[in-house]
C-alpha cells in the first residue's frame, strides 16, 4: 500500500510542540456523498471526550455534486466561533483539492485521498495521502456499500493521528445509527480500518492532539433551529403555518416532529395543534394572524425573502394589534443572495417591517439556549402587547451544531395577554353604573395608560364582545374613522405601547469592566466577541461588553453608550445596521463614540475579524 | 305557534332581523353588494345562528367592506387585498366552532387573491365564501377585473380583450365541495343558497353577480342588472328546509331532487328545463362549459359533495377550540423536556 508523505517533512512541523485541545479540523467533501454522518460522529466523539466543540456546515445551494465543507473546532477554553484557518484538513473532493491545499495555513496537516489525481505541492504543510479505495475494499466486501462508508475511514485516520478514543467513536456511531446496528457495525469497521492503516503506515506524530477533559459532562449538542422549535413546543404553540425556505425549514420541521410526538391529547389521541404547509409566505402570515386574531398561539418561520412577502400582513397586524410570532432565520440577501450562507442583514427590515409608521419587537438570541428561551418568550410578549414579534436567528445559529447546557424547564405560567372573556363582560356590566352598562369594553382603549389595549376573541358568547378589525383608520372603539385626530391618537398610542415594551423585552447581556473600550454586538457574533475580548485583553486592551437581546432597546443600552468612551459595534452586514439603529436612539452627543465593525462575506464572523479592526482603530 | 303579541318577529333564538344587521352601508345607492348584504342578514336570521358564533372575514374592495354592514354582534376582520382565505384558514384552525363567512370581490378573488382562493378550495376549509362579482374593480374606480367577459366594455367604451375567469368552473375543477352561482337581484334563490351554505361542511362558494351601478351597469356590460336578468338561466328552483324545522315538505319525487346537507337540512331542487344533477362533477363541468359557450349565465347549485372531508376535520384536531385550550393541554411537562434533552446528550 503506497503511502504518500511530502518528502520535505513539512517545514519542521513534526518537530513542533504539540498543541493540545485547541485547533480545528475541516473536511471537504462532495455534497450528497453522505459525509454528514462521518462529520457528526467526529464531532460527537470529541464532545464525548469532554472537549468543547462546535460544528459548522458550509454547504452550497444544491442537493448533490457540489463542494461542501464541515468544520469542527475543538477548544479547551470553550471558544467555538469560526476560525478562519484550520490546523487539520481532510480533502475528499477532487474539484476543490488544489484550492483546498492552496488555502491551508502553514503548519497544517493535509490528509487527502490519494486515489484522486493530485500531487501535493505545499512545502509548509504535512501532506498525508490515504488510499481510501484500498482501505475500504479490504473492510467492506459489498461493493455497493463501499461508497457509504468511505468517509468513515478519515474518522479512523484522524482518530489515530490526533488521539480520538475509538470507544467514543463507537458510542457516537451507535447514537447516529440508533436502531440500525448493522449499519453501525459496518461503519465502525471502516473507522477501525482507517485507524489501523494509519497506525501501520504513519510512523510520525502530528503536533495536534486531543486529550480527555471534563468540560462537556451533562451537556447537549443542538442546532439553534431545533432549540427554537422546543421553545415553541413548550410555549404551547397551537397553529403552525409555514413555507419551506433555507435556513428556516428545519425549525418548522423539528417543531412539527415534536408536536406530533408530544402534543396529542392522551385521552382522545387528537391533536392540540394544527399545521399548514401554506402555498407561500403571504398565506403563512395570513394564517398566523388569522389564527392569532381568533386566539391561538400561532407561528411561522422563514428567511429574508419570506419576510418581504409577509410585510403587508405584518403592517396590518401591527396596526390592528394582532399577535403572531415570526422567526427569521437569516441568510445572505437580497432575493436568493447566498441562500446557504449567514448574515445579520435583516435587522432594519424587521424592526421597521412594512410601510408607514411601524416599529416591531425583535428578539435576538445568540445561543441555542437563548433560541429556546426567546422563542418561548416571543409568544408571551406577542400576546401581552398584541403585536407581531420577530425572533431573529441566522443560519449559523439555526443550522449549525452547538454545545449547550440542558435547557431549563420554564415554569412561569403562559401570559395570554389582556383577553376579556364573557364572564368578565358580565361582571363589568353588573358593576357598571346605570347608563354606562353598554360601555364596558372598547377594543383599542388605552386602559392603563401604557398603550396596551384589551381584546375579546371571536366566539365570545356575550353581546358586547364583538368588534370589527380593520386596517383602515379606526377609533378606540374599533369604529371606522379617517379623522386626523383619531389617527394620530391611535398611532401615538401604538408608539406608547412600544415604549412600554422597552421595559418588558429581554435585557442585554452586560459586562462592565470600567474599560476604555466598549463592544456592542448581537446574535451569533457573541462567540467571536467572547474570544476577541480575551485576545484583546492579552494585548492589553480590556473591554466592556453589551450584547443586545431585543429591539426596542432597553434603557440600559443608552446608558451603556453614555458611560462608554468608545463603542465598537459589531455587525454581520455591510451597512452596520445595529450601529445605525443605535445612533438613532442614543443621545446625539454620544454618536461620535460609535465605531462600526462589519463582517459580511457570508461566513460566520471569527474573532480576528473583530480583534484586527479594534487594534487598528485603537492606534488612531 | 303564531305569536299573539304584536311587535317585531323573532327567530328561534328570540332575535329579531335587526339583531342581524350591521352598520349603515356607505356603498353607492343601488350597489348590488347591498342587496347581497340584505340577503345575508335574512339568511342568518332565518337559520337562527347565534351571532357570536360567526366570524366575518374579507379582503379589500367595496365588496369586502360589506361585513361591516351585517351581523354587528359578530367579530369581523377586514384584512388585506386578496388574502382573506389565509386569514379564514387560520381563524378556523384556531376555533373550529366558529361559522366563517368570507366576502370578497372578483378583483380580490380572481386577481390578487387567485393563489389563495385556489388553495382554500383545495383544502376545503369550512366556510361560506361569497364573491360579489361585478366584473370591475369598484373601489379603485372602474378598471376591468379578471371576471369581465370578453368584449364587454367599460363606461368609457374600452372593450375587454381577455377571456374571463369562470370562478365556478375553476371551483368545480379544484374539487370545491359546494359551488353555486346567483344574482344579487334574485333574493329568493340567494337566501336558499346561503342557508344551504350554512348547513354545508366545507368550502361553500357562492359566486354572485352583483352589478356595480357606478362603473359597470351600462349597455355593453355583461354584469349589469339588465344583462344579468336577461341572461340568467336558473338550473332549478331552490327551496331550503333547515334541520330544525323538519315539517313534511311537499316534495314531489318526480319533479324534485333533494340534497341532504350534513346537518340534516334539506335543499330541494325543483327541476326546470334541464335535468340537472348537482352531485355529478363531470356533468357540472360540462354544463358550465356549454353555457359559457352560449353566453348564458347559469344560476343555482352547480355542484355539491356532502361526503368530502373538510380541512379542519381532516386534521384530527381536538373538539375544543385550539385558541382557548388550557395550558395543561398545550404545554408538555418537564419530563418531556428532560427526555428530549437526554436524546441530545
Ligand atoms: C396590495 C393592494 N393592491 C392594490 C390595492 C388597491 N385596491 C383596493 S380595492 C381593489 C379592487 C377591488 O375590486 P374587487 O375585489 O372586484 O371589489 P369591488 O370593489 O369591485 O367590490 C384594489 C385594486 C390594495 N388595497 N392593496
Ligand atoms: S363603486 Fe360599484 S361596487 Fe363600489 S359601491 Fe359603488 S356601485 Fe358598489
Amino acid at each position: 500500500m503506497a503511502v504518500t508523505l511530502s518528502a520535505t517533512g513539512a517545514g519542521g512541523l513534526l518537530d513542533r510542540e504539540t498543541v493540545i485541545n485547541d485547533f480545528s479540523i475541516q473536511v471537504a467533501t462532495v455534497n450528497g456523498s453522505g459525509s454528514q454522518s462521518a462529520n457528526l460522529v467526529l464531532l460527537r466523539s470529541i464532545f464525548r471526550m469532554g472537549i468543547p466543540v462546535s460544528g459548522k456546515n458550509l454547504f452550497p445551494s444544491n442537493i448533490a455534486g457540489l463542494p461542501t465543507w464541515f468544520t469542527i473546532r475543538a477548544n479547551k477554553h470553550g471558544y467555538v466561533a469560526r476560525k478562519a484557518q484550520n490546523e487539520l484538513f481532510v480533502a475528499m473532493n477532487p474539484e476543490t483539492i488544489a484550492e483546498d491545499e492552496a488555502q491551508l495555513m502553514p503548519g497544517a496537516v493535509f490528509i487527502y485521498n490519494s486515489d484522486l489525481k493530485f500531487t501535493p505541492s505545499r512545502e509548509d504543510v504535512l501532506a498525508v495521502g490515504v488510499p481510501f479505495g484500498a482501505i475500504v475494499a479490504q473492510t467492506c466486501q459489498e461493493v455497493k456499500l463501499r461508497k457509504l462508508v468511505t468517509n468513515m475511514v478519515y474518522v479512523g485516520v484522524l482518530a489515530q493521528l490526533i488521539g480520538i478514543d475509538l470507544n467514543e467513536i463507537e458510542a457516537a456511531l451507535a447514537k447516529q445509527f440508533k436502531g440500525k446496528e448493522k449499519a453501525a457495525t459496518l461503519n465502525f469497521s471502516a473507522v477501525q480500518a482507517g485507524f489501523d492503516w494509519a497506525a501501520t503506515n504513519l510512523d510520525f506524530k502530528v503536533p495536534y492532539r486531543l486529550e480527555r477533559m471534563d468540560a462537556t459532562a451533562g451537556k447537549i449538542i443542538i442546532e439553534g433551529n431545533r432549540a427554537a422549535a422546543l421553545g415553541c413546543l413548550f410555549a404551547g404553540t397551537t397553529v403552525v403555518a409555514w413555507y419551506p425556505i433555507t435556513p428556516s425549514t428545519s425549525l418548522c420541521e423539528n417543531l412539527i416532529g415534536y408536536l406530533e410526538k408530544h402534543r396529542l391529547d392522551p385521552e382522545t389521541g387528537k391533536a392540540t395543534f394544527g399545521v399548514v404547509q401554506a402555498e407561500d409566505e403571504l398565506a403563512a402570515a395570513g394564517i398566523v394572524f388569522g389564527a392569532s386574531w381568533a386566539g391561538a398561539r400561532a407561528m411561522t418561520a422563514t428567511s429574508g425573502p419570506g419576510i418581504s412577502l409577509m410585510n403587508e400582513f405584518v403592517g396590518l397586524a401591527y396596526f390592528t394589534e394582532i399577535p403572531g410570532v415570526i422567526f427569521d432565520v437569516q441568510r445572505v440577501g437580497p432575493s436568493t443572495g447566498l441562500p446557504t450562507r449567514t448574515q445579520q442583514g435583516d435587522l432594519m427590515a424587521l424592526y421597521h417591517a412594512s410601510h408607514g409608521d411601524t416599529k416591531h419587537l425583535v428578539l435576538i438570541p445568540a445561543t441555542p439556549q437563548e433560541a429556546y428561551e426567546l422563542a418561548y418568550q416571543a409568544f408571551d410578549l406577542s400576546e401581552r402587547f398584541q403585536t407581531p414579534v420577530f425572533v431573529m436567528l441566522d443560519l449559523d445559529l439555526g443550522m449549525n451544531s452547538w454545545m449547550a447546557d440542558p435547557f431549563p424547564y420554564l415554569d412561569q405560567p403562559l401570559d395570554r395577554g389582556p383577553v376579556v372573556t364573557a364572564e368578565d363582560l358580565t361582571r363589568r356590566v353588573e358593576q357598571a353604573p346605570e347608563g354606562a352598562k353598554h360601555d364596558v369594553f372598547g377594543r383599542y382603549r388605552d386602559v392603563k395608560g401604557d398603550g396596551i389595549p384589551e381584546r375579546t376573541l371571536p366566539g365570545t358568547p356575550h353581546p358586547l364582545a364583538a368588534y370589527f378589525t380593520r386596517g383602515s383608520g379606526h377609533t378606540s372603539e374599533a369604529k371606522y374613522s379617517e379623522k386626523p385626530a383619531d389617527y394620530t391618537w391611535l398611532v401615538d398610542r401604538l408608539a406608547r405601547k412600544h415604549e412600554t415594551a422597552r421595559k418588558y423585552v429581554p435585557t442585554p447581556v452586560e459586562d462592565w469592566q470600567g474599560a476604555e473600550v466598549s463592544i456592542v454586538a448581537y446574535g451569533t457574533s457573541e462567540y467571536a466577541v467572547q474570544e476577541a475580548r480575551d485576545l484583546l485583553a492579552a494585548q492589553g486592551i480590556s473591554t466592556n461588553y453589551l450584547r443586545v437581546k431585543a429591539l426596542p432597546f432597553t434603557p440600559s443600552v443608552k446608558e451603556f453608550v453614555k458611560k462608554s468612551r468608545r463603542v465598537y459595534v459589531i455587525d454581520q452586514n455591510r451597512d452596520g445596521q445595529m450601529a445605525s439603529l443605535l445612533k438613532l436612539e442614543i443621545d446625539p452627543a454620544d454618536a461620535p463614540k460609535i465605531r462600526s465593525i462589519r463582517h459580511y462575506d457570508g461566513m460566520p464572523i471569527d474573532a480576528m475579524s473583530i480583534v484586527e479592526p479594534v487594534l487598528e482603530m485603537e492606534k488612531h | 305557534m303564531a305569536t299573539t303579541t304584536p311587535g317585531p318577529q323573532t327567530n328561534r333564538l328570540g332575535l329579531t332581523l335587526n339583531d342581524y344587521k350591521g352598520a349603515p352601508s356607505t356603498l353607492c345607492a343601488g350597489c348590488g353588494h347591498d342587496a347581497i348584504t340584505g340577503q345575508i342578514v335574512r339568511a342568518f336570521y332565518e337559520m337562527g345562528v347565534e351571532p357570536h358564533r360567526v366570524a366575518k372575514l374579507s379582503g379589500i374592495g367595496c365588496s369586502s367592506k360589506t361585513p361591516a354592514y351585517f351581523l354587528n354582534k359578530a367579530h369581523g376582520f377586514n384584512s388585506v387585498h386578496g388574502r382573506m382565505p389565509a386569514v379564514a384558514t387560520g381563524t378556523m384552525l384556531a376555533n373550529r366552532q366558529l361559522l366563517a363567512i368570507g366576502v370578497s370581490g372578483d378583483g380580490d378573488t380572481a386577481s390578487i387573491g387567485m393563489g389563495q382562493f385556489i388553495h382554500l378550495l383545495r383544502r376545503n376549509v369550512p366556510m361560506i365564501y361569497v364573491v360579489e362579482n361585478n366584473g370591475v374593480y369598484g373601489l379603485t374606480k372602474g378598471q376591468f377585473s379578471a371576471t369581465a367577459d370578453l368584449g364587454s366594455t367599460l363606461k368609457s367604451g374600452v372593450a375587454n380583450d381577455l377571456p374571463p375567469v369562470d370562478l365556478c368552473a375553476l371551483a368545480v375543477q379544484l374539487g370545491c365541495s359546494f359551488v353555486a352561482r346567483s344574482f344579487s337581484g334574485d333574493p329568493k334563490q340567494l337566501v336558499a343558497l346561503l342557508e344551504a351554505a350554512m348547513a354545508h361542511r366545507g368550502t361553500a362558494l357562492l359566486d354572485v353577480i352583483s352589478p356595480c351601478v357606478t362603473f359597470n351597469n351600462h349597455e355593453g356590460s355583461t354584469k349589469s342588472y339588465t344583462a344579468a336578468k336577461e341572461l340568467d338561466i336558473p338550473l332549478h328552483t331552490l327551496g331550503f328546509i333547515p334541520a330544525f324545522s323538519q315539517i313534511e315538505a311537499e316534495i314531489d319525487p318526480g319533479e324534485t331532487r333533494v340534497v341532504e346537507m350534513h346537518d340534516g337540512s334539506k335543499l330541494t331542487l325543483k327541476k326546470l328545463a334541464r335535468d340537472y344533477d348537482p352531485t355529478d362533477r363531470a356533468a357540472a363541468m360540462a354544463t358550465l362549459m356549454e353555457s359559457n359557450g352560449k353566453g348564458e349565465f347559469l344560476t343555482g347549485l352547480i355542484y355539491v359533495n356532502e361526503q368530502q372531508p373538510d380541512f379542519i376535520s381532516s386534521l384530527n384536531l381536538v373538539d375544543e377550540p385550539l385558541a382557548t385550550l388550557p395550558s395543561s393541554k398545550v404545554r408538555p411537562g418537564k419530563a418531556v423536556l428532560d427526555q428530549v434533552m437526554e436524546s441530545l446528550k
